[in-house]
C-alpha cells in the first residue's frame, strides 16, 4: 500500500463548516419544509425527587400567552412500560402516579414560542405528597420505601440472580500473606454535551411520522418511537441533523422524544422541543455512579494472587443502560490487565431518586480499570512497593492469541509491559520519582505526585459488524452510506479515506449519508468505540468489493480481459496493465453502468468479536500541601489502538478521552441535597472542565493490530478516559502519601485533599 | 435558562437612566455588561419587570489620573481597567486583580461599576476597591453623593445605593509604591473565588480584602491593626477571618474556608509587587 492515504495525518474535513457557518443541528433547522408552522413542545418537570402526584392542574398555564395545549400521561392515555432489564420496574413516559427524581417530565405544555412554553410550565401545579429521598445507594438498598413496589426491593438486578457466584468474604483470602481493603466511590458525573438534546417530528403527507433527533443511534431510535406512537416501525422515520457530542448519554431514546409524535398527531401540526442546559443536567442520563468494596490479597513480594469486588451500580431513578453496565461491562474486565489467578466479583444495581445513569464515555469499563489500579496502588503502599513495579509483576505477559482471564473474559492481543515500559519512558518516570524525593526532602509546601495506570478495555463490543454501501455518481462521486453515527469522531473524514485507499477517488468527492433510518436502515450507530473497526471496516470492504466489481465493467469498455484491469489509485482511473494512456474513470464506468442499476456495492460486514485496546498512562500532579489545590502539570498516555488510520482524530479522541478523565479525578461531580434536589444543575455549580486545568498531552505511540478486522484497528474512543481517571487519581494520593495518605475519594477537590492531610496528621 | 417576561429601555445618560428608574420604581434593574444579572435571570432567581440599558452611556467609559487618586468612569469594562495605563501604574493590584474576573469574553462585556453595583460578595473588584480605600459615586434625582466603600456593602447583593440610583465612578486612592498581592483561589480559571484576598502593604500601613469569607466583601481590620502594631505577617495572616463570616456550601465548608483565607492572606502580604 504504498503512498496510501491510510495512516496519515489528513486534516478533518468536517472542520471548515464546523468552525466558519457552524453545524446545523436540530434546532436550526429553520429551512425544513416538514416543520414549517411547528408549535413548540416544554415538559414540565418534576421538582421534588420522590413523591406521589394527588393531582396535576394545568388550567393557570393554560390562560397563559401563546398556550396552545396542555397535557397530561392521563389526557395522553399512557400505560405503563416496562423496564427492558428488569420487567418488573414499569413507569410512564409521563409520570401519573409517581415521581422518582428532579427533572422527570410530568406534563407538556404546547406553545407558539418556547419562551411561553417556559413561562408557562412555571404556572403548573403539581400537588405531591412527598416521600423519603433515596440518594444514597447503601441507603436505598436497604430502604422499606421502594422505588418501583413490583420489583420488591431497590435492588434492581444482582448478578447472583443471574446465577453468577456470590462473592465468598473474607475467607476467600485466607491464604494471603497481604490483604487490603478499600471501599471506593466512583461519582456520578454528568456527561455534558455541548449540544444539549433537542427533537422535531411531523406527521407526512403519507402518514409517515419523521422525526429529528440529537442522536447517537437513529436506526435504535426506530422500534421505541413506533411504539410510543402506535404505529409500525415501518411508519418510523429518524433523521438525525448535526450532533454536538453525545458521550454515550444520546445512545437511548427518551421519553421527550418518543412523546413528541403524539403530541404532533394531537395538535394536527409539527412540533419542536428542545431542552435548556439546566434541563439537560437532570434529564439526561448520567454516567458512573458505582461504590466499589475491594479487598486485594497476595505476597509481600508483590504478587497478587486474589481479588474481590463487589460493584454497586446506582441506576438512578429507571431500569435502563446504567443498570447493566456493571454486570456486562465493569465485572468482565475486573482483571484489568492482570493475571490474578483467583478473582470474584459480584454487580448489584439499585434504583435511587436521582437521574437515571446510562452509557458514559467508557461505560463500566473506567470503573473495573479504577477499581483494580486503586487495589494495585493500595496493595503496593501496603507492602511498600513502588506502583509500576507492582503493576509489573502482576501483568499479563504478551500474548497474540486470545487469552481468557479467571473471570471468564477473552482479550484479542495485549503486549502490556511494553505500554508500561514505553509510557515510563516517555513520561521520565525515573526522572519524576527522583524530583518528588528531592521535593520531599526540601519540605516544600508544593509536593510531586506521580501516578500510573495500566488498563485493557472493550471496544467493538456492541453490533455484530455494520453495514455500509457505496454508490458512484455519474459526475465520479462516491456516496458512503454507513450505520455509524458521527457526533464529533470525523467519520466523513476517516470513511473518506478508506474509500479513497480503495478506489482512488479524491476524498472530497466522497460524500457521507448517516443517521437516516430510511436511507440507511440497518445500523448500530456510534457507541462502544465501535465505529471503526466495524463501521470503517465495512465501508473498506465494500470500497474494496466495489473496485473489483468496477473492473468488470471497465474490462467491457476497455474491451480487455477483466484480469488485466488495473485500478490506479493515485489517480482513480482503470486501465489495461501496461498501457495507462488508454483509461476510465468511475464517472465514465458509471455512466456506463446506468442502465444496469448503477455502480454501487451494499453489504453487511461482519466481525467475530469486539477488541481489546490497552495502554498505560502516568499523571503528574504538584499538589500544594497549605491549601490541597492539585495542579495537572504533565499526562502521558500510551493508548495502543491497532493500526491507526487517521493520527490527527486518534490525538484528538486522546487529548479529549483525557480531558474527561481528568474532569472525573479532580472536579467533577454531580451532587444532591438531602432531600434529593440537584445542586450541580449548571455549568457553573457543575465543576466542567475547561483547557486551563489541563497540561499538553504527551501521546506515545504503540500499534499491536488486533486479527478481528480488516483494518487491524481497535477502538480509541474511550481509552483516554479509561486510562487518565485512576492516574490521575493516584497522583493525587502519591503526592502527599508521605504525610501518611492512603486514599482520596474523587474528585480530588482542594479540600478533599486538605482534609485528607489533616487527617493523617 | 429563559428568563421571564421583562420590559426594556435603553438609556443614553445617567440622566436618563435615573429618571427611567424613578418611574418604574423598583420592579426596575440597571443592565450594565449584564454578566451578574443575566444569568440571574436566566436561572430565574431574578425577575425584574424592567430593564434599563445602561450600556451606550460610553461617557460613563475612563480612567482619569485625579492626582491623589484614580477616577474610573462606572461603565469602564473590565478588559480596560485591565490594560489602563494608568491603572496598571497607580492601581497595580486593581489592574492584576481585574486579570482574574471570568474570562476573555467576561472581561470584555462586564463593566466595574456593574460588579460592584451587584455586591457580590464572591465577586473579585468589591474586595479588591474595598482593600484599596475606594470611594464610590453615586447619581441620584437629587444629584451625586460619595460612599466610602466601607460602608457600601450592607447585605448579601446589597449595597448602600437608593433604588434610584445609579453608581457612576469609582475612586481609588493611588498605591503610591506600595507592594501588593491578589490571591485567588478557586476550582476553574473562570470560577468565582472560593476565597480570595487583594492586599497591599506599605511600611506598617496596609489593607486586606478579602472575597467571598461572608455574605458581603470583607475587610480584614484585624490584619492591618496587627500589621500596624508591628507583627509579623504570618502572626497577622491567623487574624485572617476575624471580621468574616464564612459560609459552607457545594465548594467548600465554613472551617475550610477559614483555613484558605489565612494561608492567602499571608501569601498575598508576602507577595512582591509584581
Amino acid at each position: 500500500m504504498g503512498g496510501s492515504i491510510l495512516g496519515t495525518r489528513v486534516l478533518r474535513k468536517e472542520d471548515p463548516k464546523f468552525l466558519t457557518t457552524g453545524g446545523v443541528y436540530v434546532d436550526d433547522m429553520r429551512d425544513e419544509p416538514l416543520l414549517r408552522g411547528a408549535v413548540h413542545v416544554t415538559y414540565v418537570r418534576s421538582s421534588v425527587a420522590h413523591g406521589r402526584i394527588n393531582s396535576i392542574d394545568g388550567s393557570d398555564a393554560m390562560q397563559m400567552p401563546g398556550v396552545l395545549a396542555f397535557f397530561t400521561g392521563a389526557d395522553l392515555g399512557l400505560e405503563p412500560q416496562p423496564s427492558a432489564f428488569n420487567p418488573a420496574a414499569t413507569r410512564t413516559l409521563l409520570a401519573m402516579d409517581k415521581v422518582r427524581y428532579v427533572g422527570e417530565p410530568v406534563a407538556i405544555i404546547v406553545s407558539e414560542t418556547r419562551e411561553q412554553g417556559e413561562d408557562a410550565a412555571e404556572m403548573v401545579i403539581v400537588d405531591y405528597d412527598v416521600l423519603p429521598a433515596l440518594i444514597d445507594l447503601e441507603e436505598s438498598m436497604a430502604s422499606s420505601v421502594h422505588l418501583y413496589e413490583a420489583c420488591g426491593s431497590n435492588v434492581v438486578f444482582d448478578t447472583t440472580a443471574l446465577g453468577m457466584p456470590e462473592n465468598t468474604g473474607d475467607a476467600y483470602f485466607a491464604d494471603c500473606e497481604v490483604v487490603v481493603k478499600g471501599r471506593y466511590l466512583n461519582q456520578r458525573v454528568a456527561p455534558c454535551p455541548l449540544e444539549v438534546r433537542g427533537a422535531a417530528a411531523a406527521w407526512g403527507a403519507d402518514g409517515r411520522l419523521v422525526e429529528w433527533i440529537s442522536t447517537q443511534h437513529a436506526q435504535g431510535a426506530v422500534a421505541p418511537i413506533a411504539a410510543a406512537n402506535g404505529v409500525d416501525p415501518s411508519q418510523v422515520h429518524i433523521k438525525t441533523a448535526d450532533v454536538g457530542g453525545g458521550f454515550g448519554a444520546k445512545i437511548g431514546t427518551y421519553q421527550e422524544e418518543q412523546l413528541l409524535g403524539v403530541v404532533a398527531k394531537r395538535m394536527g401540526k409539527p412540533v419542536v422541543w428542545r431542552e435548556t442546559r439546566s434541563e439537560s443536567m437532570v434529564a439526561l442520563g448520567h454516567g458512573r455512579a458505582q461504590l466499589q468494596y475491594i479487598t486485594i490479597g497476595g505476597t509481600k513480594q508483590g504478587k497478587v494472587t486474589h481479588y474481590q469486588l463487589h460493584a454497586i451500580q446506582d441506576s438512578g431513578a429507571w431500569v435502563d443502560m446504567g443498570t447493566i453496565l456493571a454486570p456486562f461491562m465493569t465485572r468482565p474486565m475486573s482483571s484489568g490487565v492482570y493475571a490474578i489467578p483467583n478473582i470474584e466479583c459480584r454487580t448489584t444495581s439499585v434504583v435511587t431518586n436521582a437521574t437515571p445513569t446510562v452509557a458514559y464515555r467508557g461505560a463500566g469499563r473506567p470503573e473495573a480499570t479504577a477499581a483494580i489500579e486503586r487495589a494495585m496502588d493500595m496493595f503496593a503502599a501496603e507492602i511498600g512497593m513502588d506502583a509500576a513495579e507492582v503493576r509489573r509483576i502482576n501483568l499479563i505477559p504478551k500474548f497474540m492469541e486470545p487469552h481468557t482471564t479467571v473471570i471468564g473474559q477473552t482479550y484479542d492481543v495485549g503486549d502490556y509491559e511494553t505500554a508500561l515500559d514505553k509510557t515510563l519512558a516517555a513520561a521520565d518516570y525515573a526522572g519524576w520519582r527522583k524530583k518528588q524525593a528531592e521535593r520531599r526532602a526540601s519540605g516544600a509546601s508544593k509536593q510531586i505526585g506521580i501516578g500510573v495506570s495500566v488498563y485493557v478495555e472493550i471496544t467493538g463490543g456492541v453490533g455484530t459488524g455494520e453495514a455500509a454501501k457505496v454508490e458512484v455518481t455519474d459526475d465520479g462521486r462516491a456516496i458512503v452510506y454507513t450505520g455509524t453515527s458521527p457526533h464529533g469522531q470525523g467519520h466523513d473524514t476517516s470513511w473518506s479515506m478508506l474509500v479513497n485507499a480503495k478506489t482512488g477517488i479524491p476524498i472530497d468527492k466522497v460524500e457521507l449519508v448517516w443517521g437516516d433510518s430510511d436511507l440507511v436502515p440497518v445500523g448500530s450507530g456510534t457507541m462502544g468505540s465501535r465505529s471503526l473497526q466495524q463501521g470503517g471496516n465495512a465501508v473498506y470492504k465494500v470500497a474494496g468489493d466495489l473496485a473489483e466489481k468496477a473492473k468488470t465493467v471497465a474490462a467491457r469498455l476497455l474491451e480487455a480481459n477483466e484480469a488485466d484491469i488495473v485500478l490506479d489509485t493515485d489517480k482513480g482511473i482503470f486501465h489495461v496493465a501496461g498501457t495507462p494512456a488508454v483509461s476510465k474513470t468511475w464517472a465514465e464506468l458509471a455512466v456506463a453502468e446506468k442502465g444496469n442499476g448503477g455502480l454501487s456495492h451494499d453489504e453487511f460486514v461482519g466481525v467475530p468479536s469486539a477488541t481489546f485496546p490497552f495502554g498505560a498512562h502516568v499523571a503528574i500532579v504538584e499538589v500544594d500541601t497549605e491549601t490541597g489545590k492539585v495542579k495537572h502539570i504533565e499526562h502521558t498516555a500510551c493508548d495502543d489502538a491497532g493500526v491507526v488510520l487517521n493520527p490527527l482524530l486518534l490525538e484528538g479522541q486522546i487529548h479529549g478521552g483525557v480531558a474527561q478523565g481528568a474532569a472525573q479525578a479532580l472536579l467533577e461531580e454531580v451532587r444532591y441535597d438531602a432531600d434529593g434536589n440537584p445542586i450541580t444543575s449548571n455549568l457553573a455549580d457543575y465543576a466542567f472542565i475547561s483547557a486551563a486545568e489541563l497540561p499538553s498531552v504527551n501521546v506515545v505511540h504503540m500499534e499491536t493490530p488486533t486479527p478481528v478486522n480488516l483494518l487491524g484497528a481497535k477502538g480509541i474512543g474511550e481509552s483516554g478516559t479509561i486510562g487518565s481517571t485512576p492516574a490521575l487519581q493516584s497522583a493525587v494520593v502519591d503526592a502527599v502519601a508521605h504525610l501518611g495518605v492512603r486514599h482520596i475519594e474523587m474528585p480530588c477537590t482542594a479540600e478533599r485533599v486538605w482534609t485528607a492531610i489533616q487527617n493523617a496528621k | 435558562m429563559i428568563p421571564a417576561p421583562f420590559d426594556y429601555k435603553r438609556a443614553s445618560s445617567a440622566a436618563e437612566a435615573i429618571a427611567l428608574v424613578g418611574e418604574y420604581g423598583e420592579d426596575a434593574k440597571f443592565l450594565a455588561g449584564g454578566h451578574s444579572l443575566l444569568p440571574l435571570m436566566k436561572l430565574r432567581l431574578a425577575q425584574p419587570a424592567m430593564l434599563i440599558d445602561i450600556a451606550r452611556i460610553t461617557d460613563l467609559s475612563y480612567v482619569r489620573d485625579a492626582g491623589d487618586h484614580i477616577a474610573i468612569g462606572a461603565m469602564t469594562r473590565h478588559h480596560d481597567v485591565e490594560h489602563s495605563p494608568i491603572v496598571k501604574e497607580h492601581l497595580p493590584l486593581l489592574a492584576f486583580a481585574a486579570t482574574h474576573v471570568g474570562d476573555p469574553q467576561v472581561r470584555h462585556r462586564g463593566t466595574i461599576g456593574g460588579s460592584i453595583a451587584h455586591s457580590d460578595s464572591a465577586s473579585d473588584l468589591p474586595a479588591t476597591t474595598l482593600a484599596l480605600g475606594a470611594t464610590y459615586v453615586a447619581q441620584g434625582p437629587n444629584g451625586t453623593r460619595e460612599i466610602a466603600a466601607a460602608d457600601f456593602y450592607v447585605g448579601f447583593l446589597e449595597s448602600a445605593l437608593a433604588p434610584d440610583e445609579m453608581l457612576t465612578e469609582i475612586r481609588v486612592p493611588k498605591m503610591n509604591g506600595a507592594t501588593w498581592g491578589f490571591q485567588k483561589f478557586n476550582r476553574r480559571a473562570q470560577d468565582w473565588a472560593i476565597v480570595g484576598v487583594a492586599a497591599w502593604k506599605r511600611g506598617n500601613e496596609s489593607g486586606v480584602g478579602l472575597v467571598n469569607m461572608g455574605s458581603v466583601p470583607i475587610l480584614a481590620t484585624s490584619v492591618a491593626s496587627a500589621i500596624a502594631s508591628g507583627a509579623s505577617i504570618a502572626d497577622a495572616s491567623q487574624l485572617a477571618a476575624a471580621e468574616a463570616e464564612p459560609q459552607s456550601d457545594l465548594n467548600a465548608s465554613a472551617e475550610y474556608r477559614t483555613h484558605l483565607a489565612k494561608v492567602l492572606v499571608r501569601r498575598a502580604l508576602e507577595s512582591s509587587s509584581n
